[in-house]
């Protein structure tokens, strides 16, 4: 098994690395890079714990060959915030209490993320559809919902 | 089941990664290593699989580069659409979700927002599960696989393609190609229902039926039901029992009740026997009303 070479951009850095094929985009995150945000829950699909953004779009890190992002752009929790600027989402989840261990909260913020840059206006319903790939056991939903309406309200202005 | 089979943190499987710009280069490498290749696409069976040691390819070859296989093509007489083509780009498709809205809330069905975003329609279909929610509303509309191996490529319909729960038609060195659905003429009236315990888990029972009236009485009726049986079934008995029979509740009530003798369920995790056989009668009564209601009149 040799390893391959990657070209990817990481949170808007370009990034060039050696990996194995079998290397998942969750370790190399975490245990390679120390990018240590996106967490491991349940490794099947299950939890979206994992949750990142690739090409813009909410994938499972958990279940991604690192080599499968050469080429692309991958963003992570750490990339969010304008040094200690955050974004609009992670405000609202922090001014709604969306959050209490915390665990799920890097997941659900990225699918948040993607959700309003698809749909900057969406319905109860259609929140809960989108984030319904991402558990949460202690909040019970409801601030978290509550959070990313505040979040799309903010961000409409 | 052995420690190893409870990982789910890292891939304990070593493997040589291609990742072919062709069709034909994917078969080339599916002919060299045949048994010992898996073919990668969206990764969301397959990499669970390996994390549990219940597959260990030597070689992963990712066929999401191939242009030929991640295509939605408008053709004549129907929809084609290649095998790597992500759910979730079939569920945003106009022309599905125009064409074939069957289609469209099969696959809207599936899993979660990422699962989708990974996950293919190929790969939906080649893991073979008998709950494959695409692989019922496909059954129901008379797709056909097409299937590309070392000595050219050969078609099959999709009740041809599964044998059973994870085996397909596909022999070591093929690879599915596209799946082509033949359009619906305007009038025809389609449903999906699927029953499971939360709304993104695998379907505990799924239906589709294919309705066509004049008149009131049917013309064609196609009633597909998965999780029911090895593989995604048809109700030939109930479909043929429809056929020329005015769409009354007590006919749909006896096709239904047909469809339910004819399945061959299982108890599993997620429901009994018994169960399936009760709820696969209330849910195609259930599909075969509201087909009936969205059904033009030709």
């Amino acid at each position: 098994m040799s390893r391959m070479r990657i070209e990817f951009t990481l949170n808007g850095r370009r990034r060039h690395l050696d990996v194995e094929p079998n290397q998942l985009l969750l370790n190399l995150l975490r245990e390679g890079l120390y990018l240590t945000g996106t967490k491991y829950g349940c490794g099947i699909g299950e939890c979206g714990a994992c949750t990142v953004l690739v090409e813009g779009e909410p994938v499972l890190s958990c279940l991604t060959l690192a080599v499968d992002v050469d080429g692309k752009e991958v963003e992570t929790i750490e990339g969010l915030a304008r040094g200690d600027d955050l974004d609009v989402v992670q405000k609202a989840f922090l001014d709604e209490a969306a959050v209490q261990c915390g665990f799920c909260t890097p997941g659900f913020i990225m699918t948040t993320r993607a959700l309003l840059n698809e749909n900057p206006d969406p319905t109860e319903g259609e929140i809960r559809e989108y984030l319904k790939g991402n558990l949460c056991r202690c909040t019970g939903y409801v601030n978290i919902v509550r959070a990313v309406k505040r979040a799309a309200e903010k961000s409409r202005g | 089941m052995g420690i190893n089979r409870l990982n789910t943190h890292v891939l304990p499987v070593r493997f040589e990664y291609h990742a072919p710009a062709s069709l034909e280069a994917a078969v080339e490498l599916l002919s060299a290593y045949g048994g010992g290749a898996s073919l990668l696409a969206g990764g969301t069976d397959l990499l669970v699989k390996m994390k549990q040691r219940l597959v260990e390819p030597g070689h992963v070859i990712n066929v999401k580069n191939i242009g030929a296989l991640t295509r939605i093509e408008d053709g004549a007489d129907g929809l084609r659409i290649g095998a790597a083509t992500r759910l979730r780009t079939i569920e945003r498709s106009e022309l599905v979700r125009g064409k074939l809205p069957l289609l469209h809330e099969a696959v809207r069905s599936i899993g979660s927002v990422q699962v989708r975003n990974m996950a293919t329609l190929g790969g939906n279909l080649c893991n073979a599960s008998p709950a494959a929610d695409s692989a019922v509303a496909l059954m129901a509309l008379d797709a056909e696989a097409r299937i590309m191996g070392p000595d050219g490529a050969r078609t099959a319909s999709l009740e041809e393609f599964f044998l059973g729960p994870g085996l397909t038609a596909l022999r070591p060195d093929e690879i599915l190609v596209e799946v082509s659905t033949p359009y619906l003429p305007e009038v025809a009236g389609t449903s999906f229902i699927k029953l499971g315990r939360r709304s993104l888990d695998l379907a505990t029972i799924n239906v589709a039926v294919v309705l066509e009236l004049a008149g009131g009485v049917v013309t064609d009726c196609r009633i597909a039901l998965g999780s029911v049986a090895p593989t995604p079934v048809r109700m030939r008995r109930a479909e043929e029992f429809l056929r020329g029979k005015e769409l009354t509740s007590g006919a749909m009530e006896a096709a239904a009740e047909m469809a339910s003798e004819d399945i061959r369920p299982i108890d599993d995790v997620r429901a009994t026997a018994e169960y399936r056989r009760e709820a696969s009668k209330a849910l195609t009564r259930d599909a075969l009303t509201a087909a009936g209601e969205r059904a033009g009149e030709g």
